[in-house]
């Protein structure tokens, strides 16, 4: 049997704008764009897409498929997991289904899941590089009484119905067995995900896109509660002044740090 | 859950790959809300065997129960195994807050549990106050990379809240004189068919010489600027060895082969909070802040004097490290021989 591999997929700001352009509206609660900077597919699940792909290059006849819930420009993200070698994509878009909060964002994920079904395993980034949660890959997998596999480099179908994961650890890497169906998700120590060719990138735009919305999906507004409340965002206060050692040589600098740690008793 | 009351911290042990030294730090944060809640605190420990007087010791740092939860199941760690019989607890002691490390254990279980409770978790928190008005759990904690911070709340009605703290940003809890509470032994059913996934080996990083990185009071760290491995390994592992700390990297020192990734400290590396922190060629990016911006002295060497990593600094030398670091070490060395 052919796999079926679904890879989660979140469009965020650009995580690496630098911090004097980052902003944020208090009020709304939201981050403003920083001009010039387009959004992103969040890197993790990036590497997520990496992986299922590299599944798919060790067996071809494997279905990757792009799920992404998101607003206007998502397509872009979903769009780039095809041009990386995914099958299909199925966005998500309603004006109803923003700002959720990971509960929210979960349950959707999950009827989308079920449209999708029959599948293997579920690709997920570790956290969004957004709000840096970590919840929705877990609540997913709650969601749908599925195992959950988190803060992977690497998954292989060792045999039919059996995922061999590598988890990393603070000290070490930990190798996990499940049974199919699985939920995963990854981490930077997948490894740089490869580049959309050209020839993937024509590909691409030829590929099967399911649009769907809120009423389409089957989205019940009973289930559809947020658990958590966003009350603050804002930008965290720093007020260390630094203290600069000036002295006439680099070399001389250094040795006054050595002289000014000690004066503070911190060597 | 209705008339929800208590906070309930999750302890960890070592015996099944628990964080030492988490349990007493959520303690200390528990103790904290509670003198604004007027809630009685409790302990749950998990394990193949919990030695009573391990258990009785925690009393006297402020908890009214401990519930030591023993199963051979529970010797070592496994998320359903351990999801499973936290929900199970926390159904049955019915608490208003639940704190969780944001260790191995607190990213598995904290997520799980809340979603089978259909309650709301925040995620490796910084801080926890209470509301003066509705008097619910805030719960403080960076997004964005670390570029800006967040305050949640758990929806209205929804029990348990449920926060997930960061190791080392809470003070640990202190012994109080006469304070009494008992050790709950409570009978657990675990059918070991709960578990739905299994760990089959574990390869343990080479373990870095001298001091580990979690624990080191002084931290060297060497960011891309560094240019080499050969440069990291003199300088920066040099460095710590000189200054009895331990070596640190940035992401990209990593990446780039300069350093092994064990050491990479950040958002997705690992959090620590030393006495002194030196920064050298990085350039402080909000991922990197986020692993090491507690720390309590942090120092930058960068030759850019704009770079990022200044303004969290509390002394830095503008210049080239290559120049910067020999005389500094030598001097290090020259002060140390000396003794205080
Ligand atoms: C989702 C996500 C997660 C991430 N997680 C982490 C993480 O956990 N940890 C982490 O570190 N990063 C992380 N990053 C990456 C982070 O955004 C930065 O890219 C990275 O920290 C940059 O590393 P750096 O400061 O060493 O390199 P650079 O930003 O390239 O800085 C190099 C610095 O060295 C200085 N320099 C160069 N040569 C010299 C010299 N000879 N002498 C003195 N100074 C010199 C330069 O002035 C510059 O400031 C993450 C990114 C993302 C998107
Ligand atoms: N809107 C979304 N669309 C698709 N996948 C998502 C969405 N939000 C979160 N995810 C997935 O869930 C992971 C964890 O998200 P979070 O819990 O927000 O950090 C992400 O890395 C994605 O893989």
């Amino acid at each position: 049997m052919p796999l079926h591999l679904i890879c989660c997929v979140k469009q965020v700001p650009d995580p690496e704008t630098p911090a004097a352009s980052f902003r944020v509206d208090p009020g709304a609660k939201r981050v403003l764009p920083a001009p010039g900077i387009s959004p992103v597919i969040s890197p993790f699940d990036e590497q997520a897409v990496e992986v299922a792909l590299r599944i798919k290059d060790a067996r071809p006849d494997t279905r990757v498929t792009i799920l992404c819930v998101g607003g206007d420009t998502a397509r872009d993200v979903v769009r780039h997991g095809l041009a990386m070698g995914a099958d299909a994509g199925m966005l998500i878009k309603d004006p109803t289904l923003e700002a959720m909060d990971a509960y929210q964002t979960a349950y959707v994920l999950s009827l989308a899941v079920q449209r999708l079904a029959p599948y293997d395993a579920i690709f997920c980034g570790r956290q969004a590089a957004d709000f840096d949660q970590g919840l929705v890959g877990i609540g997913l997998a709650e969601l749908l009484g599925i195992p959950a596999l988190i803060n992977g480099q690497n998954a292989e179908f060792i045999a039919d119905g059996t995922v061999r994961f590598e988890r990393v650890f603070p000290d070490g890497i930990g190798v996990f067995e499940a049974a199919t169906p699985v939920l995963t998700t990854y981490s930077q120590e997948v490894g740089q995900p490869r580049y959309p060719n050209l020839r993937n990138i024509m590909a691409a735009s030829k590929k099967e896109l399911t649009m769907l919305d809120a009423a389409g999906l089957g989205v019940d507004p009973a289930e559809f509660a947020a658990t958590s409340d966003l009350t603050e965002l804002y930008i965290p206060q720093v007020n260390t002044e630094c203290e600069l050692i000036q002295a006439d040589s680099p070399a001389e600098a250094g040795a006054l740090l050595a002289l000014k740690l000690r004066e503070a008793k911190v060597i | 859950m209705a008339d929800a009351t208590g906070i309930l911290v999750i302890g960890e042990r070592p015996e099944n790959g628990g964080r030492r030294g988490i349990t007493l730090e959520l303690l200390g944060a528990a103790r904290k809300l509670a003198t604004e809640t007027g809630d009685s605190i409790d302990v749950l420990l998990l394990g193949a065997a919990i030695p009573e007087p391990e258990a009785n010791g925690l009393i006297e740092y402020g908890a009214a129960r401990i519930h030591a939860l023993e199963h051979p199941l529970l010797g070592e760690y496994n998320p359903d195994i351990f999801t499973t019989t936290v929900t199970e607890a926390v159904r049955r002691i019915n608490p208003s807050i639940v704190l969780f490390g944001r260790t191995e254990m607190g990213q598995d279980v904290a997520p799980a549990m809340a979603f089978r409770l259909k309650t709301g978790v925040a995620m490796d928190c910084l801080d926890l106050t209470v509301d003066p008005a509705s008097k619910r759990l805030v719960m403080v904690r960076p997004v964005y990379g670390g570029n800006a911070r967040a305050n949640y709340m758990v929806a209205q009605g929804r029990f348990p809240q449920v926060a997930s703290v960061r190791p080392k940003t809470q003070d640990p809890a202190e012994p109080v004189a006469g304070h009494s509470g008992e050790v709950i032994r409570p009978q657990l059913d675990l059918d070991a068919s709960v578990a739905r996934t299994r760990q089959v080996s574990y390869q343990a990083w080479e373990a870095a010489e001298g001091v580990s990185l979690a624990s080191a009071e002084i931290v060297v760290s060497g960011g891309r600027g560094i240019g080499s491995a050969e440069a990291y390994k003199e300088v920066i592992d040099g460095g710590a060895a000189i200054l009895g700390g331990a070596s640190g990297a940035s992401k990209a020192a990593c990446d780039a082969g300069f350093a092994p990734p064990g050491n990479q400290v950040g958002l997705t590396g690992q959090r620590v909070s030393p006495k002194l922190y030196i920064a050298v060629a990085m350039s402080g990016a909000s991922q990197h802040l986020a692993g090491m911006g507690t720390a309590k002295n942090i120092v930058a060497i960068n030759r850019d004097p704009d770079a990022n990593i200044f303004k969290v600094s509390r002394f830095g030398v503008v210049g080239d490290y290559k120049q910067v670091m020999p005389a500094f070490l030598a001097k290090c060395r020259e002060l140390l021989s000396q003794g205080e």
